[in-house]
């Protein structure tokens, strides 16, 4: 397996960077939270533009139908802007999902123009009678911003109008719209795919997952390696006492080992479908631990800074805990390692 | 079919028509040390091993990517791999190894003189002589810079005094590549500015060796003491005082060459780990009994994968051309603790049946795991210590100030 982009990969990435770098700086979140708005419809447009929305969904329904691995490397970026928009619930959830099974209404293309957004209940359940569903999700991410709603039951994944829906939003650690989902007697639109759906989606949004946090936690370390380079104390930068040199080297190591478990489980998505399972639960649990650490090491070596909410250490802390706990934590995903390895 | 599809027939043809039955399938057996050495003092007397090096050194194909006029092969990366992979797939050793071959070769590439390289590196590629490498000094471990043995010109030699220590197989070496002090360092003169890079036969008169026991028992390190050895001029790679150049570069490789043994090992790590774990736990199939071992074995079976993973990635770029970077001190680093994770959990599921250290009244497999898990602690150690290792990236990658 190819591990390094190829020359069509990296230009992507460059340009999501380039639009990164101008229209959604740390700075967008930070401004998006303090006025109590989860994420920006008009950025949504811009990364529908963009063609990332639509990435990896079919030419014929208007997207750029290239593979899962393009659409990480759109993640990566946008995870190290914290960018707040529901890419994870409409493209790593919702998308999935309709690429893997059934798409009766055309949600793709309205995905890939940037005119709708999905949300998936995952933890919960629900029974279905005559086709109308009764249930309850928890934590739904982007519920309250949804076209429509996919809802795991014993029956598959279920597409429902959230208007036949109650919502409960909850506030979260992170600041992304989240949100519990109950319904009675719902009308279900269509069924999306059989029981067995949901876990080839669930190992899609670890992976997916697995690359935002990998973006987010690169880019931390680089914020505090830099701030190594320039605070001084006793005379000297602090980057040069030997204590946070080592801490900082072995910080580096670790990335060093968990990018290629992101890139080969990514890749396996569209290369090597029997490897999945085992390469989504490698890149999950192994983000999910360096990035946890990068973050607590950010704020130790930011000193008093790093402990404001000021800084923007405490927003990568946040989120990264989020990531780093949803869709299995890393002892849940070193757990099913073991399994799928016969032991 | 391209050029190399062809050169892949070619090569697939002459393995089957070449190489000894004995030796197919021993590959994976080759540890760090393990294969056919050469040399003249201890040589390995199998004669199938004897014969496979003489064949491939024949081709030029114990030193690939070497010109043919030094006992190389001429071949491309490309072709290099092909023939690797070729070996690989009929569990073949290469013909011969040795720090001649892994370090010594590329620097003379580098740095050595036209009849420097005409001397020795056909030498090396046919495995007529084995090499160790003079580094170390009881006072210059990670400060190697700072080494004493003092090498004073007189005439058209160099007479040299002082000691070198763990001094990798110097008992069975025919010759040294040694570093040497030529200038004393001063204010306006730094330690690695004063340092020469010499050639010398181990047999010359005023060298002695001893070997060296480890907690692991036997070892293959040595302390040499030199006392007034005479190094000819023309036996100096690269000009006086500027040897600190060739051994930097020369180091990089033992880096990248422990780090690539082991990442080989490596791959076996989860299958090794749980059935180990398996015997020791009395748990023939189904989950392991034990959540926490369970545990562990999937932590560092995961670390090997992504260790895998990243040996794959950077093969990748180097092919690529994209030159290597600091990955040798990071694929050291995470190399040798990994192997020492894979000690550490073998001993604690085998417990009391660890224990043993000679003799009967054990497993044959546990009493070699125990000197294993004792001499891998050394692996964080030798080839320079995973606290020089992140001085490196701490100050050459990540930029930090010195």
């Amino acid at each position: 397996m190819n591990l390094l982009p190829n020359e069509d990969q990296v230009l992507l990435r460059d340009a999501v960077r380039q639009w990164a770098k101008g229209r959604s700086p740390v700075s967008r979140a930070r401004a998006l939270r303090d006025s109590g708005e989860a994420w920006s419809k008009k950025v949504w447009r811009e990364l529908a533009e963009l063609g990332v929305l639509g990435v990896q969904i079919p030419e014929a329904q208007g997207g750029g139908g290239l593979g899962f691995f393009e659409l990480c490397l759109a993640l990566e970026v946008c995870g190290s802007k914290l960018a707040p928009e529901p890419l994870v619930s409409t493209l790593l959830l919702g998308t999935q999902a309709l690429l893997l099974g059934d798409d009766p209404g055309g949600w793709l293309g309205k995905v890939a123009a940037g005119e709708a957004v999905l949300a998936m209940g995952v933890e919960g359940a629900g029974a279905l009678v005559g086709g109308q569903l009764t249930g309850t999700w928890t934590d739904v991410l982007d519920a309250q911003h949804a076209d429509r709603l996919l809802l795991a039951c014993d029956d598959g994944l279920l597409l429902v109008d959230p208007v036949h829906a109650q919502l409960s939003a909850r506030e979260r650690l992170d600041s992304r719209a989240v949100a519990e989902v109950r319904l009675e007697g719902a009308r279900v639109e269509a069924k999306v795919g059989g029981p067995e759906l949901l876990g080839r989606v669930l190992d899609r949004a670890a992976i997916g997952l697995s690359a935002e946090m990998l973006g987010a936690a690169e880019q931390l370390f680089r914020d505090t390696v830099a701030y190594l380079q320039t605070r001084e104390q006793f005379g000297h930068p602090i980057g040069r006492f030997q204590a946070l040199q080592h801490r900082a080297a072995r910080l580096f190591v670790e990335l060093t080992q968990a990018r290629p478990a992101v890139v080969a489980a990514a890749k396996a998505v569209d290369e090597d479908e029997a490897r999945v399972p085992r390469l989504a639960s490698l890149a999950k649990a192994t983000i999910s631990e360096v990035a946890m650490r990068v973050a607590y090491e950010a704020v130790q070596m930011h000193g008093g800074i790093g402990m404001t909410d000021e800084c923007d250490v405490g927003l990568y802390l946040k989120r990264l805990h989020t990531c780093a706990v949803s869709f299995g934590d890393a002892a849940w995903h070193r757990r099913r390692w073991a399994t799928l390895g016969g032991y | 079919m391209n050029d190399l599809d062809a050169f892949r027939l070619e090569i697939r043809s002459w393995l089957k028509a070449n190489a000894p039955a004995s030796l197919r399938g021993t590959r994976q057996d080759a540890g760090l040390f393990g294969g056919f050495w050469g040399g003249q003092k201890a040589r390995d007397p199998d004669p199938d091993k004897n014969r496979w090096c003489a064949l491939m050194a024949e081709r030029g194909f114990n030193a690939p990517t070497w010109p043919r006029e030094y006992g190389g092969a001429g071949l491309s990366r490309a072709e290099a791999r092909v023939l690797d992979e070729e070996l690989a797939r009929e569990g073949l050793p290469t013909g011969v190894i040795g720090f001649g071959l892994a370090m010594l070769g590329p620097a003379l590439l580098g740095h050595g003189d036209e009849e420097q390289k005409r001397t020795h590196l056909p030498r090396i590629a046919d495995g007529t002589i084995r090499w160790c490498q003079g580094y170390s000094e009881p006072g210059a471990g990670s400060d190697l810079a700072s080494l004493r043995t003092r090498a004073v010109r007189q005439g058209d030699h160099y007479v040299v005094s002082g000691q070198k220590i763990w001094t990798s197989y110097a008992d069975k070496a025919d010759w040294i590549f040694c570093l040497v002090r030529t200038a004393e360092p001063s204010e306006a003169v730094k330690k690695q500015a004063g340092i020469s890079f010499l050639l010398f036969p181990m047999d010359d008169p005023g060298i002695t060796v001893r070997p060296i026991e480890l907690i692991s028992g036997a070892s293959p390190f040595c302390e040499v003491f030199l006392d007034e050895v005479r190094v000819p001029v023309a036996n100096r790679v690269a000009a006086e005082n500027q040897g600190w150049t060739v051994a930097k570069a020369l180091l990089q490789h033992e880096r990248a060459s422990i780090g690539g043994a082991f990442g080989a090992q490596l791959r076996n790590l989860e299958g090794e780990l749980v059935e180990a774990a398996r015997r020791h736990l009395g748990a023939p199939e189904g989950p392991l009994p034990d959540a926490v071992v369970r545990d562990e074995i999937a932590r560092a079976s995961m670390r090997a994968a992504c260790f895998g993973l990243a040996c794959d990635q950077l093969d990748q770029r180097l092919r690529a051309g994209q030159g290597p970077g600091a990955e040798s001190s990071t694929l050291k680093i995470v190399a040798s603790e990994l192997q020492q994770r894979r000690f550490e959990l073998a001993m604690r599921v085998a417990g009391a049946a660890g224990l043993g250290w000679v003799g009967d009244g054990y497993d044959d497999a546990d009493l070699k795991g125990t000197r294993e898990w004792l001499r891998s602690r050394g692996y964080s150690i030798e080839g320079g210590t995973s606290e020089v290792q992140l001085d490196i990236i701490a100050q050459r990658v990540l930029g930090l100030p010195r």
